[in-house]
């Protein structure tokens, strides 16, 4: 199988402008999932609304193109009423933090095995530009003309904290490790958050001038640093990238099975 | 075999219900008064091998039975009127990606918080327009326990056959009181199971492509046919479209599919209407008390009949209309400011001589309510 295989061609050309990482995500996201040999059938892809939103219609799964951040309370209720499917959420910042923020809490919380991607591009790039929660103090936007206020939520710290079992920080740089913690990511019994940082060239870029696609991946190289990197010690500004959690922990629907077990008896 | 007869709150006649017509998943958030058919649910489902989740609030309940069709399970979500307004959003979702499901609204009183334990039915324009953008919606409701418990099992059947949401809207005190109810043996009622596509694997399947009876057979996630659904403008592959003719045939279908089957879903109870002058048309909890008083008028000789609604939505406009056509007085009896009302003025030949008797306080409409209203037509004074 070869990545096109994944591809709906009927849905080209995508959105995504010229430089965005999301084709890097999706691209992949195809490759983990060719190395893991799941079948496509198996596969139950949903997603919210935003430019991260859209690859659930470019590739060749059980697709669902849900409402703005509910992706994961879609995506619950497939899997408790379809516990043996794989299901796999691309979120964008407002999908996964902001409007979704609850869902995401939750769904870490109740260990439920999805395994959440979010495309963190640090802007709202379908509606033009706006800060996110992800955009970062002083950073600029639509609705940030003189430097946000904001301070951005620290993902990998909010999914732990609300008990996610496998958490995970890469970028669109780093292609090679993107896969492989894509691939423990998606066979990790329990929620897994992956956040992958995403450079949004057309609006991020332009309002904080960083340049163009390359720059800013070459910005993801020099600025993140491997977990425990001594580099991190000296300049704390440097952001960690690699598998911060992945731990074996009672998996919501299988818990949910023993119950029916229980009381079947009873 | 003796039926098995029960005395039950209304919310238990749902459940009762609902899990006749052989509900699978129920996902909700607790609020008042809809609560017991969670925690009913919570009880039932589990043993029976079904799935029940609380979610942690009303939005992600609704698009988690959502998600739970899509893998072919007869779905329901449970509500009241703050909660109802939460899942507007998905409900049009719904709609658009059509997919069936039945959210029941047990209705409180007021607006807001308003009343929790208290009843009203404020959520009639609520269930047809909560959602945005234009669309058509079945809505069912029912005045005693035996037709909550058959109205439910239409609202499944209904969603199943159109592909579509169907709210069931019924009252505080129908879901709080008490009464018998008699339920039916496995078997004696239809069910409407759902319609899977015959296509085979190699074949193309188009999820959104009527057959000629406008009817859309389904394939499960997880099927052997994988598709895109989404809430945007879609053509029959469920791929998103702005092409206005895509946009043009979708709005019409979704419109058509429930409007135009109005006589089909419509369902209502007729009580002294042949040689009626004076028609009470109401619904629910108050169609209780427009029926008390048509039979003890009755029985003086007066000519007052009731016509008792059980599908609000679609409107049965022309049927209402046929039937009050002789009446000299059509009076709508309901618990709003006369939401069904101004319905009912747009469907009659004559407006002129249309009246309402309400109540918005939180109590339950009475007899003498509604008597009050007939003094003030016929010139008698209160």
């Amino acid at each position: 199988m070869s990545v096109k295989d994944y591809l709906r061609e009927r849905y080209m050309p995508h959105l995504w402008c010229a430089g965005c990482g999301h084709g890097i995500v999706m691209n992949n996201l195809i490759r983990a999932i060719i190395d893991l040999g799941l079948s496509k059938n198996d596969i139950v892809m949903v997603t919210g609304i935003g430019c991260s939103s859209r690859i659930s219609g470019y590739l060749d799964f059980h697709t669902l193109h849900t409402l703005h951040g509910r992706a994961l309370a879609f995506a619950t209720g497939v899997k408790l009423a379809r516990p043996e499917l794989s299901i796999i959420v691309p979120m964008g910042d407002g999908d996964a933090v902001a409007i979704g923020g609850n869902h995401f809490i939750h769904a870490a919380r109740r260990n439920i095995d999805v395994t959440s991607i979010i495309m963190n591009n640090s802007i709202y790039g379908m509606t033009g530009g706006q800060f996110s929660p992800l955009t970062g103090h002083d950073k600029k936007a639509t609705t940030a003309p003189f430097g946000s206020i904001d301070h951005p939520f620290d993902t990998v710290r909010l999914a732990m904290g609300a008990g996610a079992s496998f958490v995970a920080r890469t970028t669109t740089y780093h292609v090679t490790s993107m896969k492989n913690i894509l691939k423990k990511a998606i066979m990790h019994k329990g929620f897994s958050v992956v956040e992958i940082l995403s450079q949004c060239p057309t609006y991020f870029g332009t309002k904080n001038k960083m340049g163009n696609a390359v720059d800013m991946l070459n910005n993801y190289k020099t600025h993140t640093v491997p977990i425990g990197s001594k580099k991190k010690k000296e300049n704390p500004d440097l952001i960690e990238r690699g598998i911060f959690v992945q731990e074996e922990r009672e998996e919501y629907c299988a818990e949910y099975e023993m119950l029916v077990k229980k009381v079947k008896k009873e | 075999m003796n039926k098995k007869k029960v005395f039950v709150q209304g919310n238990e006649a749902c459940v009762e219900a609902a899990l006749y017509a052989g509900l699978d998943f129920f996902a909700g958030y607790p609020i008042t008064p809809s609560t017991e058919i969670a925690e009913q649910l919570a009880y039932r489902l589990p043993k029976k091998g079904g799935k029940f989740i609380q979610m942690e609030d009303e939005i992600s309940s609704m698009c988690a039975i959502i998600g739970a069709s899509l893998t072919g399970l007869k779905s329901m979500t449970a509500t009241s009127g703050p909660g109802f307004t939460l899942k507007q959003e998905a409900i049009g979702f719904a709609i658009m990606a059509e997919v069936p499901c039945v959210i029941v609204n047990v209705q409180r009183g007021g607006l807001s918080t308003g009343l929790p334990t208290s009843v009203q039915q404020g959520d009639v324009m609520q269930a047809r327009w909560g959602t945005h953008g234009d669309h058509s919606i079945i809505a069912l409701t029912a005045s005693n326990h035996q037709d909550l418990f058959a109205m439910t099992i239409e609202a499944f059947n209904l969603a199943e056959t159109y592909r579509t949401p169907v709210i069931l809207l019924f009252d505080a005190v129908i879901g709080h009181m008490r009464e018998s109810l008699i339920i039916p043996e496995p078997g004696e009622l239809p069910l409407v199971g759902r319609l899977k596509t015959s296509v085979d694997e190699k074949t193309n399947y188009h999820p959104y492509l009527p057959r000629e009876d406008g009817r859309l057979p389904m394939s499960d996630f997880g099927g052997v046919h994988r598709y895109n659904v989404t809430g945007l403008m879609h053509d029959m592959w469920g791929f998103p479209s702005t092409d206005p003719r895509v946009a043009y045939i979708l709005m019409h279908h979704l419109y058509e599919k429930i409007e135009g089957h109005v006589n089909d879903i419509c369902r209502m109870k007729e009580f002294y209407l042949e040689d009626a002058n004076c028609i009470l048309i109401s619904y629910g909890a108050s169609a209780r008390s427009a029926l008390h008083v048509v039979q003890s008028r009755r029985a003086r000789g007066e000519r007052l009949g009731l016509l008792e609604l059980q599908t609000l939505w679609p409107f049965p406009a022309e049927a209402v209309r046929q039937k009050c056509e002789r009446a000299m007085y059509v009076i709508v009896v309901e618990m709003n400011l006369g939401q069904i009302m101004r319905v009912v003025k747009r469907a009659i030949d004559d407006p002129n001589k249309l009246f309402l008797a309400n109540r918005i306080d939180g109590e339950l409409i009475t007899p003498q309510d509604i008597k009050n209203m007939l003094r003030m037509i016929y010139g008698k004074g209160v």
